[in-house]
């Protein structure tokens, strides 16, 4: 048995299931367990009515299911009567324009960094590829000084333009743009079309995964981010609801508040969640090319 | 960006010319969002940490001072937040690097349908960013009875009054390890099992007929060397994300800075002394000591699996 399949060397990616697949299986229940366990956790304590919540010793799954908790979250205020629904609003405002934005500027300039000629070309792709390890909260500091003198303090659009320039998206972009044969490009130049044209006709229909890439990675950043509310925003109207959700499980110290917290977790996890099933497939195939060589 | 514009001035054929002029249209909004929030900080943190700043009178030139203090003068950021953060780094960068591709192996082993689905699995934790999950990790290592783990080690008569984990000495540094970990199979992590899928099936039958006999020799001979780019971007994303997830500390605990500074990591301090002491110049110097760190251990990255340089 060994020996056979020594000969037939590894199955990295089998189409069909067999029993030496069992093992790793038997390896990956732990981790997988570990990884699910706080997941269940928010489920199960979203739908917690509050006296199961006071049970002691505390029960994992819930008994009951009820909608308690959300009515609950989506009815309080926050502290300067402003509603929940406000936060939410803003949040997803702030992530569309983000979104939109952020795939525009990120595939406009990784066409001309993989495919047009100019001076300073090899020396902004060599800059960006150095800027992948950037670490925005390092120099939270001179941000805060830069954004206050460019008056953005309290103005919605910090929210944004911060968020525009993502190394790690360009850098996927136009990593995929790469794999686009110049010439197709040529063929349509000589054709009469401009870079323009170009880019809106034959590279953006062509790079759709690495654009779900960029998409999932946006999304990410601006609705998981409660920084900037936190930072830039003293006017609570402009605050996000990651902000929100933030200041709910800060100040739930107390048992009858977790089951709201759990609820505004959800909230805040099954918009990730989904976007991620809808493109999984998509991003897998922009990381095969996200290698740096 | 200036020289830039400069030498495009140069003669050049007319359409060569024109392409160039669209070039620079097109990257121009990604540039300058990239000068603003990316280069323009990195540059005035460098300038501000040779000062003293205290956000009301304009910087005074300090030279070196703020250095100096940071390695004499601060016995918190010498006792406590580096072999906080040197700890923290090195179990959660590369120990969750090394996790991530062993994952990503393994799951590599199993069929498309049941892989899709642990990977999923996997990966959702991370969707979450680390920091908006807190809320069920502090339920998890509550300090009362109610929380999960005291009320099962009492149960299992391990302990008899509840350990207050999160504003603990002892526990909280290892927790805070535990979330980012646990947080920490992202991009990286996809980007590694994409590269395993992709390794070309070939190169391994021919490995074994090579005479390779076991998947610890498949996996140091084929698999790492085939997908060293993949391995580059995920040590870098690993780095990344260990630096970016930093707060978390003061999101378990509630406290900037952290119970006796028991998780207070090199970001915090940061946090600490810009935002609540103002002391901009030498926080400045402490954001040019971590950025410098980064790049360090990217460098080092690179150095492994690079095929440049």
């Amino acid at each position: 048995m060994a020996r056979h399949q020594k000969f037939l060397g590894t199955k990295i990616n089998p189409s069909r299931f067999n029993r030496t697949q069992v093992k790793y299986i038997i390896i990956l229940i732990p981790v997988l367990m570990f990884m699910l366990l706080p997941l269940i956790y928010i489920f199960n304590y979203a739908f917690k009515p509050i006296e199961e919540l006071f049970y002691y010793p505390p029960r994992f799954f819930v008994e009951r299911y009820t909608l308690q908790n959300f009515v609950k979250l989506f009815a309080v205020t926050g502290s300067s009567g402003i509603p929940m629904s406000r936060y939410l609003f803003n949040s997803i405002i702030v992530t569309i324009l983000v979104i939109g934005a952020s795939v525009v500027v990120s595939t406009l300039a990784g066409y001309a960094l993989s495919k047009l000629e100019f001076k300073g070309k090899k020396f902004m792709n060599e800059i960006n590829t150095l800027a992948l390890m950037f670490v925005g909260i390092a120099v939270m500091i001179p941000r805060y000084l830069v954004i206050e003198k460019l008056g953005l303090i309290d103005n919605f659009f910090v929210h944004v333009l911060p968020y525009l320039a993502i190394p790690v998206g360009l850098f996927l972009i136009k990593q995929f743009i790469d794999q686009v044969p110049d010439e197709l490009l040529d063929a349509s130049r000589i054709d009469g079309a401009s870079e323009f044209q170009i880019y809106t006709k034959i590279i953006l229909p062509l790079i759709k995964p690495a654009i779900a890439t960029v998409v999932i990675l946006s999304f990410q950043t601006v609705w998981n981010s409660a920084d900037t509310s936190t930072t830039y925003i003293n006017n609570d109207a402009l605050k996000t609801f990651a902000f929100y959700m933030n200041t709910l499980t800060a100040n739930t110290n107390g048992v009858a508040g977790q089951g709201m917290a759990a609820a505004a977790s959800l909230v805040m996890f099954i918009p990730n969640l989904l976007i991620f099933i809808l493109m999984q497939s998509k991003v897998m195939d922009t990381m095969a090319h996200s290698g740096i060589k | 960006m200036a020289s830039l514009t400069l030498r495009s001035k140069r003669k050049k054929p007319r359409a060569t010319n024109n392409r160039n002029k669209v070039a620079y249209l097109f990257i121009f909004p990604y540039a300058l969002m990239f000068m603003i929030f990316i280069v323009i900080p990195v540059i005035m943190a460098i300038f501000l940490s040779f000062t003293y700043f205290d956000t009301v009178r304009a910087p005074e030139w300090v030279g070196f001072q703020n250095y100096i203090d940071l390695l004499t003068d601060d016995p918190i950021f010498m006792q406590k937040v580096l072999p906080n953060t040197l700890k923290y780094a090195i179990i959660v960068g590369p120990g969750g690097y090394i996790l991530s591709f062993l994952l990503a192996w393994v799951l590599a082993q199993l069929t498309p349908k049941i892989r899709t689905i642990f990977a999923l699995i996997i990966y959702s934790p991370s969707l979450t960013s680390g920091i908006t999950m807190t809320v069920l990790w502090r339920v998890i290592f509550a300090g009362d009875n109610a929380g999960y783990l005291n009320s099962l080690l009492i149960k299992l008569g391990l302990i008899v009054e509840p350990i207050v984990f999160l504003q603990s000495q002892e526990f909280l540094l290892s927790i805070m390890i535990l979330v980012t970990l646990w947080s920490s199979m992202g991009v990286g992590f996809l980007a590694i099992l994409a590269g395993i899928l992709n390794v070309n099936q070939e190169m391994y039958e021919a490995a074994y007929i090579d005479g390779i006999k076991n998947k610890f020799q498949e996996v140091i001979y084929i698999t790492i060397p085939s997908i060293k780019p993949q391995m580059l971007f995920g040590a870098v994303m690993a780095i990344v994300g260990t630096f970016a997830s930093a707060g978390v500390g003061v999101a378990l605990s509630g406290s900037n800075p952290t119970p006796q500074y028991a998780g207070q990591l090199i970001v915090n301090h940061i946090e600490y002394y810009g935002f609540n002491k103002y002391l901009m110049g030498y926080a400045a110097a402490l954001s040019v000591v971590l950025l410098l760190g980064i790049y360090g251990l990217s460098r080092f990255a690179y150095k492994l699996f690079g095929s440049k340089d």
